[in-house]
């Protein structure tokens, strides 16, 4: 199969992902397209490790995979404390650092 | 020696002014002893001077290094030659005299310590002037003069009008010193130093070949600069208007700014420079005009003036012209000059000394239409005075007429039709001087006693000010001798000055190595010039006898023709300056505050208020909402791949 269509299904991902983060208010939503963003960028990144021939790019992924991991971690528990202190998960209640 | 000679006064002018009132009882005969003594000195050297050759009589005494710098070396050195010994004689015997006629004057003014305090300033900075051997310590000597005489001018402060006079003097003056400046800038970056030996000596060398040539147009530059300098001190045309204002002094003020100091600063600055204009003839050729200019501009004005010292300060500018000319002549007027400078520093500090004790006895009333017939009651001034008039009118046999004679003969001898139109303006000069003279010695000391029954200031004759003191009709009287004795003195130099130095060309023979002499040779004979100036002055004086003497004279001035109303107020100078000077640099403040309002504050509140309104805009993006960051952030990404995208198809 043509490693191209990797890319436009990364593409459609990554839109998919971006239009999420700007248009939910839930965070955990949000949450959720980020790491649909971020894993559409490995997807890419693996895709074209395979149209080039080597594996840097996998390599990249795995990097990827390990930050996303410990952001996961630290970002769910910032929801969590969130939720506990307002009761809301809603991103745009949390808009106390503004002029 | 020499420094001590220019310490003295120095020395008179700290105690008295650092002195404070203790001093108040002895202060005018600690000041008169100084100047005496630095008198005394100076006539010691000029002993000393005469005991040596006639090309041994430069000594030069170098006190110290003033600013000792890398390829900048100003050295406090007095240069003492025929030429500073002259002026150092003349500066301290008037001075003194003046000094022993000011105890009389001042007596009853309570800060007569200070006035002598400034008085020997006065003479300190002049000696320092003369004296100098560089011209950056005549330069000190040139601003402390300026000084001086800004102080002595404003002496009676309490007057607005001498307030605004010292003012006048002070600011005219900087004009020229700026042209000193410029000039002794000029010399240091043309020959790297302003010593008076190596300066004037590469100019001499510099035209006659010998060493690398000066671009004639620096020199003209810098002679051109050293004119306005002398301009603004000597009160030449365009810088003369102070002059008159100057007299809101105290009359032993006038009468040593006019006769001793101050004024003859400038014809020093020419001759003692003479090398760089012989160098010069365009900057020479201007130098001979402004004295033209100013002799006869002078002599006008001196006829229309009704207040006595006005009209002796008119016939100053007229006399420091005929210097100004002669100076301008080259080797043939330069020693002239300065004999005319030292035989009107006699009479003209007699004369102003004489008018002072006529206001002394008139209870300081300086209009002549208020005079008359004084010479019943005050018969030494009458003498005095009467025998400093013939000498500035030039009667055969006294002072003025062996310098003038000299000066209107070098005049004729520079040659062609400048020496005829040069030589024709002088002895005009000399007619008027005598009618102007004339005028106020008949207004003065002869006619009815119009001073008896004056209209007791009436309201409708606002310009007659009521005379000033006690008020009244005044009581003429002689003065006391304190002031009567140093009168007959100059009386005396106005007399025999003339035949001392001129007889056997005694005076210019002594200066020649200093100024360098040659005779001129007049298209006429010398038997000529003399008779047509004789002539020339009965004519003068025998129209002011038709004017003056013959009829009586009105006390309220008449309306006069034009020219004699345009002479009265100083022919136009003070409102041409308030025109040209004061409008235009009102103007030019006034547009400068404009373009400092609108386009300097504008740039720099456009700024301000543009930065602001930016910030206050870009401070509604910082809403708090997460997404609305994102957007930007994702807009941001957008907006740099495209860019790169574009790049790379570029």
């Amino acid at each position: 199969m043509n490693p191209v269509n990797y890319l436009y299904l990364a593409a459609l991902l990554f839109t998919i992902g971006a239009t999420g983060v700007l248009v939910r208010r839930n965070a955990i939503v949000v949450f959720m397209c980020i790491e649909l963003m971020l894993n559409a960028c490995n997807l890419s990144l693996i895709a074209f490790s395979r149209m080039h021939g080597n594996l840097d790019g996998q390599i990249i992924a795995f990097f990827t995979m390990v930050v996303a991991a410990a952001e996961v971690v630290v970002g769910l528990a910032i929801i969590v404390s969130l939720f506990r202190t307002r009761h809301s998960a809603s991103v745009d209640d949390a808009r106390l650092m503004k002029l | 020696m020499i420094a001590l000679l220019i310490a003295a006064p120095l020395l008179g002018a700290a105690v008295l002014l650092c002195g404070g009132r203790r001093l108040d009882k002895a202060g005018h005969w600690i000041g008169t002893a100084l100047a005496f003594v630095s008198f005394g000195l100076g006539a010691v050297l000029f002993a000393g001077l005469l005991g040596r050759g006639a090309e041994d009589r430069t000594l030069v005494q170098h006190l110290y290094s003033w600013v000792p710098v890398e390829g900048f070396q100003a050295d406090v050195a007095f240069r003492l030659d025929q030429l500073s010994i002259t002026f150092v004689l003349l500066i301290t015997g008037v001075g003194s005299l003046i000094h022993v006629y000011s105890i009389g004057y001042m007596e009853h003014d309570e800060r007569r310590r200070r006035f002598f305090g400034y008085l020997n300033l006065f003479l300190a900075a002049m000696l320092i002037l003369v004296l100098a051997d560089n011209y950056l310590l005549l330069y000190l000597g040139w601003e402390g003069v300026g000084l001086a005489s800004y102080l002595l001018i404003g002496f009676w402060q309490h007057k607005p009008s001498a307030a605004t006079a010292a003012k006048k003097a002070f600011l005219v003056n900087r004009v020229g010193d700026m042209g000193l400046s410029i000039a002794v800038m000029l010399m240091f970056t043309t020959f790297g130093t302003f010593a008076f030996t190596p300066v004037l000596d590469s100019v001499g060398a510099a035209t006659s070949g010998a060493a690398a040539p000066v671009g004639e147009g620096t020199l003209t530059a810098i002679a051109l600069m050293l004119l306005l300098a002398a301009c603004g001190k000597s009160a030449q045309v365009p810088l003369q208007s102070w002059l008159g204002d100057a007299m809101e002094g105290p009359t032993p003020v006038s009468a040593l700014i006019h006769a001793a100091t101050m004024v003859t600063a400038g014809v020093y600055l020419i001759v003692r420079s003479g090398a760089i204009f012989d160098a010069a003839p365009d900057a020479q050729l201007v130098v001979t005009v402004v004295g033209a200019v100013t002799l006869i501009f002078g002599a006008i004005v001196g006829c229309a003036k009704d207040d006595i010292k006005k009209a002796l300060a008119g016939s100053t500018m007229s006399q420091i012209g005929y210097m100004v000319l002669a100076a301008g002549l080259g080797p043939i007027g330069y020693a002239v000059a300065i004999m005319h400078l030292v035989t009107h520093g006699f009479f003209k500090a007699g004369l102003f000394l004489g008018a002072g004790s006529v206001m002394h006895g008139m209870n300081d009333e300086v209009d002549m239409r208020k005079y008359g017939g004084l010479r019943k009651y005050m018969p030494v001034t009458f003498v005095t005075f009467g025998l400093g008039y013939l000498a500035i009118i030039g009667f055969p046999g006294l002072s003025g007429f062996f310098s003038k004679d000299l000066i209107i003969e070098a005049a004729f001898a520079k040659g062609g039709v400048q020496g005829w139109i040069l030589g024709t303006v002088t002895l005009v000069g000399a007619g008027i001087t005598a009618y102007y003279m004339t005028r106020v010695m008949l207004m003065t000391f002869f006619g009815e006693e119009r001073w008896r029954n004056l209209p007791a200031a009436s309201p409708d004759a606002p310009d007659v000010e009521p005379a000033a003191g006690h008020g009244g009709v005044p009581h003429p009287h002689e003065s006391p001798k304190v002031m009567t004795v140093p009168m007959i003195v100059l009386a005396f130099g106005s007399v025999f000055a003339g035949a001392f130095f001129g007889i056997g060309e005694r005076f210019v023979h002594w200066l020649e190595p200093v100024t360098s002499f040659e005779h001129g040779h007049p298209p006429v004979s010398a038997l000529t010039v003399t008779a047509a100036t004789v002539t020339v002055m009965a004519i003068g004086v025998g129209l002011a006898w038709l004017h003056y003497g013959r009829r009586p004279v009105p006390v309220v001035a008449p309306r006069g023709s034009l020219l004699t109303r345009a002479a009265r107020r100083d022919l136009y100078q003070d409102d041409f300056n308030h025109v040209v000077l004061v409008r235009g640099g009102e103007h030019l403040t006034r547009s400068l505050v404009y373009v400092d309002h609108t386009l300097v504050d504008g740039v720099v509140n456009g700024t301000a208020a543009g930065v602001g309104g930016l910030s206050s805009r870009m401070r509604r993006l910082q809403n708090g909402f997460a997404r609305s960051y994102a957007v930007s952030m994702f807009g941001g990404t957008a907006v740099l791949v495209a860019a790169t995208l574009l790049m790379r198809a570029v």
